[in-house]
């Protein structure tokens, strides 16, 4: 085997490109869970994004237009899982899984008569002089914009979770509901608009992945991308810049599987397919043993119905 | 204006009565759906839900779908009772199968009535492993097991896809990644002739019983429903929390593989890449349909298997897509959900009162 026909700087940038859909969908649910919510629908939402952001793009010729509308279709889908766990107070654990199998459902009807079509090409970054610069330029300045885009937002969020006075809200609704409910906040219209925000990350990952990463649509393209997400959020303890070390590190696993693969390696390619999954469960085998340290970083009140009596 | 209000005690009526009005929202919904699509909403409804009895064909066809998604979900309703979420029942299923159908190609060409219960027990032994796996996780470092489940979908998944196209593969079969076709020895016994009911639904129809008599006649049944109400309770109570989830898992593991087991060596008749279709996900509605409750269960199955076979025959007649049933089946479950909150809820209409 040849290992020399391994570019590493192409290696570095196929990562940050397999990474940014997880990016998105993570850091949407990192908020989502935040605010107390549990929401295991990340899969449903993230492929209901990919075939919104693909068909508007397809019927309007604007991939930009394509991506607000995988954001509106994703915190709409989101709304429905919303509505019944905060509203109609039922279990968010068999509403998410509800959500991922409509969300993979409707995609796939939707999206019918989208297979096979290629969609309209997203720009990249193309600044003079830097971006043509040699291993710099590829490495840094040479990726399309929603990679600028998923960077900015975690530092937003990190920004947000921590320096704001609506962060702080939105960690005392996860933590105690029933002390944020006594303050005079809204627990509810909080959790909505923080399941809302993770909906329409998650749509944003996925119309990243059929628009940007593939670029094309296929039924069940999202092939567990939104579980690897929620994983992700529990190997980051909750915290923004740790999902972006988790999202970038599962990129690595998967460019490098993919690599191996493309080089003829004697292993069946099913084997080094099943790498992805296999890492996540020990990534989260790693993260959860300390159980007082796991039981420190989550929001206290994830998953927890709220109903105000009286 | 409306307002909830806390039950006493569930509503004892309601659990029966909102999963029926949640298939029938589902209908209402269903048919909007097929009308968004262009298809006449009645005729789609009529073929999914009311055709499949008329043909004697299709009323055993329920049996054939039925069994798996019965098998599946009454095993996963242990675990739902008790907090925990195996939702990889889709990949223990495949590992059944693989587990079982690897053994009756091994016994090729052997003859004898001894292969099939065999088969099964590896079947059964290997969805059990494949759910040891989440359940020791959990019990030892304390991994969230819907996830490490999940994953193990995938990964089972893949692994059916490398065994066909690698070992399993049938040498006289042009390289095709599938296995060669079991043997009649290996093949399970049609119990109504001319159909392809096997005598999985007899295995299906004795777990419903069994599962009944468990939840509510043997202690471990009562510590199951204890640990999920109450878990500081049943640890009071000493009831050790690991070994509840090992046997939940466990239990579930095992008869997802015997199912996978049966369509092996029953309906499908060999092993090949496509054999899950997604019993082990369909299961869980199953059983949140059932209401955890073994004979809401099988009813449950019965309802399922319907739209499964109904979808199929909607799909050659209103070229309807594939997908729609998964939207249907979805949905059910959203309607169910929605509905739970009359269980323990009450809905007072407020009067605004004038001062």
């Amino acid at each position: 085997m040849d290992f020399s026909a391994l570019n590493p700087i192409a290696l570095v940038a196929s990562l940050v490109v397999a990474a940014t859909p997880l990016l998105f969908a993570a850091l949407g649910e990192l908020v989502t869970e935040k605010s107390g919510v549990l929401n295991l629908g990340v899969e449903g939402m993230m492929i209901f994004g990919a075939i919104c952001g693909f068909a508007i793009s397809v019927e309007s010729g604007s991939p930009w237009l394509g991506l607000v509308a995988a954001a509106i279709g994703g915190a709409l889908i989101s709304l429905i899982f919303g509505v019944l766990t905060q509203v109609l107070l039922s279990n968010q654990v068999a509403t998410g899984l509800a959500l991922t199998m409509f969300g993979l459902g409707l995609a796939a009807l939707i999206g019918q008569p989208y297979a096979g079509i290629k969609p309209p090409s997203f720009p990249k970054l193309d600044l003079p002089v830097l971006s043509d610069l040699p291993v710099i330029g590829p490495l840094l300045f040479q990726y399309d914009y929603m990679v600028y885009v998923s960077l900015a937002l975690t530092v937003g969020i990190w920004l947000f979770l921590t320096r704001s006075r609506a962060g702080l809200v939105l960690r005392a609704v996860g933590e105690n509901h029933d002390a944020a409910h006594s303050l005079g906040y809204n627990v509810i219209l909080i959790r909505l608009a923080a399941i809302a925000f993770g909906g329409a990350c998650a749509g944003l990952g996925g119309a990243y992945l059929s628009l940007i990463r593939v670029p094309q649509w296929t039924e069940g393209m999202t092939a567990g991308a939104g579980w690897i997400a929620l994983a992700i959020v529990v190997f980051a303890s909750w915290k923004p810049w740790r999902v972006l070390l988790g999202a970038y590190l599962f990129g690595g696993v998967t460019i490098l599987q993919l690599n191996l693969q493309a080089l003829g390696i004697s292993i069946q390619s099913q084997y080094l397919s099943m790498t992805p999954y296999l890492v996540t469960i020990i990534v989260l085998v790693i993260m959860s043993a300390d159980r007082s340290r796991a039981a420190l970083n989550a929001p206290a009140s994830l998953g927890r119905v709220f109903h105000k009596t009286g | 204006m409306l307002r909830l209000e806390p039950r006493r005690r569930p509503s004892k009526l309601m659990l029966g009565l909102t999963p029926v009005l949640a298939v029938i929202a589902t209908m209402i919904a269903g048919g909007i759906l097929f009308a968004i699509l262009g298809k006449n909403p009645v005729e789609a409804i009529r073929i999914i839900f009311i055709d499949p009895f008329l043909d004697p064909f299709s009323r055993t066809e329920l049996l054939v779908k039925g069994a798996p998604l019965v098998l599946i979900a009454i095993g996963l309703s242990l675990g739902f009772r008790a907090n925990i979420w195996n939702i990889g029942a889709e990949g223990q299923f495949v590992i059944g199968a693989l587990a079982g159908g690897a053994t009756g190609l091994a016994f090729y060409p052997m003859e004898g009535i001894w292969i099939l219960p065999v088969m099964a027990i590896a079947g059964a032994a290997g969805g059990f492993a494949w759910a040891m796996i989440p359940a020791f996780l959990k019990i030892r470092f304390n991994a969230n097991e819907i996830l490490v489940s999940l994953m193990l979908v995938y990964v089972a998944i893949l692994l059916l896809s490398a065994l066909v196209s690698g070992p399993l593969r049938d040498p006289d079969g042009f390289n095709f990644p599938e296995s060669r076709l079991f043997h009649d020895s290996a093949t399970l016994p049609i119990i109504i002739s001319g159909s392809r009911a096997h005598a999985g639904v007899l295995v299906a129809l004795a777990s419903v019983v069994i599962a009944y008599v468990l939840l509510n006649r043997h202690v471990l049944g009562y510590q199951i429903k204890l640990t999920g109400q109450a878990p500081k309770a049943a640890a009071f109570a000493g009831v050790n929390a690991n070994r509840i989830i090992a046997i939940c898992l466990g239990t579930s593991g095992a008869l997802a593989g015997l199912a996978g087991m049966f369509e092996a060596a029953g309906p499908v008749g060999q092993l090949v890449p496509a054999l899950p279709v997604g019993y082990g996900f369909t299961a869980i509605i199953v059983a949140f349909l059932g209401r955890l409750n073994p004979i809401g269960i099988l009813l449950a199955g019965g309802v399922m298997a319907l739209t499964y076979i109904g979808g199929e025959t909607a799909q050659l007649t209103l070229s309807l897509p594939a997908a729609a049933i998964s939207v249907f089946q979805g949905m059910l479950l959203f309607f169910l959900l929605a509905m739970d909150i009359l269980i323990t809820y009450r809905v007072r209409i407020r009067r605004t009162e004038v001062a």
